[in-house]
């Protein structure tokens, strides 16, 4: 039943906040999508803290989408036992570093004071959350050996079922493994994953929606004309008989 | 030819009293906010002395503005690669004790304290922390401190002097400093603006003021890092950079910005410059001893016909061209020469340009102990300043000795000529020689006078009207509200479902 509830559910309500919720900060509360960086009040702890927790985490949800979109090509790459412990150690690399990042991250909010001056308990609960996250692959990729071909043969088919509204929860509930704690630790890490997706609105997890890639090939300058004398158009009522929204009246 | 129209400002720093009301006037309106307190989006430095944030105009700490990079110029410590790269953690950028530590104090404490035999005082207490703190450093902690081993001898600028013009400088009877007021230059190739991952900065295309779109910032606080001269701010408290706007709601209800509005020395001028878009690039990327030509190049008569065409089709309004032929700043850089960019060699291309200070330069002591200011030394030149000019072209003119000279040899001429004119000591033949030196005739020389010294506010500020009247059209097209006023239909009929 609980296992209904975490990935048969849980993954549609997660997923209906994520959508709404993220549509309307973006688009109503635009003030108030900001990745709040504090390191103007602090910036030396923050360098560790910050490098070794993004890059780790930033590599890894990389990683998951790659699993997730070609989980052949993983299947292959990990045919040879090489590329598999080659895979396995970068992956847990990245994992133990976004996790010592994470504890630094919280020391250094928890013993700054000027740090404290401009946190409140969602900085808290985002800690919490990713700590469970991070603490929960960890154990999982160290009790439930090899998780990237595991991912391909069962997440993938179970995430593409919830995107098909057709979760195939069985996938997870039968999972079976002789070890205990690798399967809490599976079921931990997908339960939480999910959550973390539906308080992404509600967050300073918003920030990384609005990861600036295009600048990538935005010109550098930007020139904004309020009124462009140039090109000055005819009014959208010119024509009579197709009028406005009458919202706007 | 693409034309745009610039407001562009023009500071006369003989004139500057250090007072700082234009920066009290500025905290007044826009920078008196929870997160803001440190915020001076005017500030008045002393020079010699290390500014606000300290050493700002060292970039090999702070990393800002632009390098040379080929026929183009990249960034210095931002950028497409290196932002992103640093985006987790910005490496160069100011953090809150590079700039201060905002207090305030208990002053309430003066009125509840006990009674007793001690005199009760008010803490000084952090505006971020709320807790006491001792107090380090302040926005003017420099203030008229010249001389001083923390502050004067700190300054970046001396990098360019040699030790024997050091010492030179911090002699008694020939120390000698002058205030430094800065805003945001609206710069024509800002590298604030370049250095945005989410775009959020703009620079105006109707005047060529730079903002910072607060609902797109994202705190990615890559403009703190490039600007080079520090003037764009990260809130703390909001998680959004801030900047100056210019005063820009005043701008276009014709008034000139608080900070200028409010200069007590009237050492501030405001007006339209009309400039080439299409050079920036190539402006910005030439050699480091062409800058400050190419840069004055930029900018176009606004006279000249074929400029007032191209200006026209570009869509410039009559009353911005004419604004242009009219304005104060046209005058001190273009006509007469004699204002100069700060720190050209960032290549932003600023639009806030500095007259040189003159200092009660040429003056001598007699034997008699008074000052002698008219004299075969006050001619002598201005190689008898007391301040190096080596100082002042690493601060305006990317080191090149001969146009602060040539600057200082108008200022000194216009002196020379209005001493003829009101003490009449000068004899034809010194006048004439000060004179030609300096290629101006009386003419100029008291035009100059007339608008550093007696000129109206309407004379100091040329702001073209922004036709309050069409103010709607900046946004919207009117068409589309007509009729959208008054009476009118909240839903549409029903045609059933
Ligand atoms: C490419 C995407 C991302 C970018 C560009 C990015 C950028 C940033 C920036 C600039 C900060 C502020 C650091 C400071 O205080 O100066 C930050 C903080 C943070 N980010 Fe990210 N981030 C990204 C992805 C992520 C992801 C995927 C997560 C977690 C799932 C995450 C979690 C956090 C957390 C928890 C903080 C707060 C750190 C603290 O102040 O203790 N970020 N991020
Ligand atoms: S002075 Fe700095 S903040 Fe202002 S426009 Fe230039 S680069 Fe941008
Ligand atoms: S108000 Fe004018 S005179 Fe006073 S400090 Fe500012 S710029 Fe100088």
């Amino acid at each position: 039943m609980l296992d209904y509830l975490l990935f048969g559910a849980l993954p549609y309500v997660a997923l209906a906040i994520f959508l709404i919720g993220s549509i309307y900060r973006y688009t109503k509360k635009g003030f108030q999508v900001s990745s709040l960086s504090s390191q103007f009040l602090e910036g030396r702890k923050l360098f560790f803290g910050s490098q070794f927790f993004h890059w780790g985490i930033v590599m890894l949800f990389f990683g998951h989408l790659i699993g997730f979109l070609i989980p052949n090509a993983v299947v292959a790459w990990n045919g040879s036992p090489v590329r598999l412990l080659v895979l396995e150690f970068t992956a847990f690399g990245f994992a133990i570093s976004s996790l010592i990042g994470l504890l630094l991250l919280i020391k250094r909010r928890a013993t700054t004071k000027r740090i404290q001056m401009v946190s409140n308990y969602m900085d808290y609960v985002v800690y919490l959350v990713l700590f469970v996250q991070i603490a929960s692959g960890i154990l999982m990729a160290y009790y439930g050996r090899w998780g990237s071909n595991w991912f391909a043969s069962v997440m993938t088919p179970y995430l593409c079922s919830v995107f098909a509204f057709n979760p195939n929860v069985d996938l997870i509930a039968q999972l079976s493994t002789s070890n205990t704690m690798a399967l809490l630790m599976v079921k931990t890490h997908i339960a939480s994953a999910f959550l973390i997706i539906g308080i992404i609105p509600f967050t300073r997890f918003v920030h990384f929606l609005v990861a600036p890639f295009d600048y990538i090939w935005r010109k550098y300058q930007l020139v904004i004309w309020n009124w462009n004398h140039k090109e000055i158009r005819t009014s959208r009522n010119y024509f009579p008989g197709k009028s406005r929204d009458f919202k706007n009246n | 030819m693409n034309i745009r129209s610039q407001i562009a400002m023009v500071f006369h720093l003989d004139k500057c009293i250090g007072c700082h009301t234009c920066s009290v006037a500025c905290k007044n309106i826009w920078t008196d906010r929870k997160g803001a307190e440190y915020m001076w989006w005017n500030n008045v430095e002393t020079k010699p002395g290390t500014g606000y944030p300290t050493k700002w105009e060292d970039q090999d700490i702070y990393q800002g503005g632009w390098k040379k990079d080929g026929d183009s110029v990249s960034l210095k410590g931002a950028g497409k690669l290196k932002g992103l790269k640093n985006i987790f953690h910005n490496p160069n950028m100011p953090v809150l004790d590079d700039y201060y530590e905002p207090w305030a104090y208990r002053y309430q404490d003066l009125f509840d304290a006990p009674e007793g035999d001690d005199q009760p005082i008010g803490r000084a207490v952090s505006l971020i922390t709320g807790e006491p703190i001792e107090i380090q450093s302040g926005p003017n902690w420099d203030d008229d401190l010249s001389g001083t081993p923390d502050y004067a001898r700190q300054d970046v600028n001396f990098k360019h002097l040699s030790q024997a013009e050091q010492e030179a400088m911090f002699q008694l009877e020939k120390m000698t400093f002058h205030y430094l007021p800065r805003i945001c230059n609206h710069c024509l190739n800002p590298a604030c603006v370049a250095s945005c991952p989410s775009g959020a900065l703009y620079k105006r295309g109707e005047d060529g003021v730079v903002l910072i779109n607060q609902e797109r910032c994202r705190a990615w606080r890559m403009c703190v890092t490039a600007c080079p001269y520090k003037k764009s701010y990260y809130n703390w408290n909001t998680g959004k950079s801030e900047k100056c706007v210019l005063c820009y709601p005043r701008l276009e209800s014709g008034q000139p910005p608080a900070c200028m509005h409010s200069c007590v020395g009237r050492i501030r001028y405001l007006g339209v410059m009309l400039y080439d878009a299409d050079r920036i690039q190539a402006v910005a990327s030439c050699d480091e001893s062409e800058i400050v030509d190419r840069h004055m190049d930029i900018y176009l008569n606004p006279n000249d016909p074929t400029v007032i065409k191209a200006a026209r089709e570009n869509g410039i309004a009559d009353s911005t061209i004419k604004a242009a032929q009219n304005s104060p700043v046209y005058k001190f850089v273009k006509e007469w020469k004699i204002a100069l960019p700060l720190h050209p060699e960032f290549r932003t291309l600023p639009n806030l340009f500095y007259v040189p200070p003159l200092l009660p330069a040429m003056a001598s002591v007699s034997t008699d102990g008074t000052y002698d200011t008219v004299s075969e030394h006050l001619l002598a030149g201005v190689e008898k300043l007391r301040v190096p000019i080596r100082y002042l072209s690493s601060l305006f003119t990317a080191g090149n000795d001969d146009k602060v000279i040539d600057v200082f040899k108008k200022l000194h001429a216009v002196r020379v000529s209005r001493r003829d004119t009101t003490v009449k000591d000068v004899t034809d033949k010194q006048l004439n020689t000060v004179m030609n030196e300096a290629s101006i005739d009386v003419d100029t020389a008291n035009a100059i006078f007339r608008l550093t010294s007696l000129a109206t506010f309407e004379e100091r500020f040329v702001i073209p009207a922004a036709h309050r009247e069409e103010a709607i059209e900046m946004l919207e097209n009117t068409g589309d509200y007509k009729g959208s006023t008054g009476f009118g239909f909240k839903e549409k009929p029903a045609r059933g479902l």
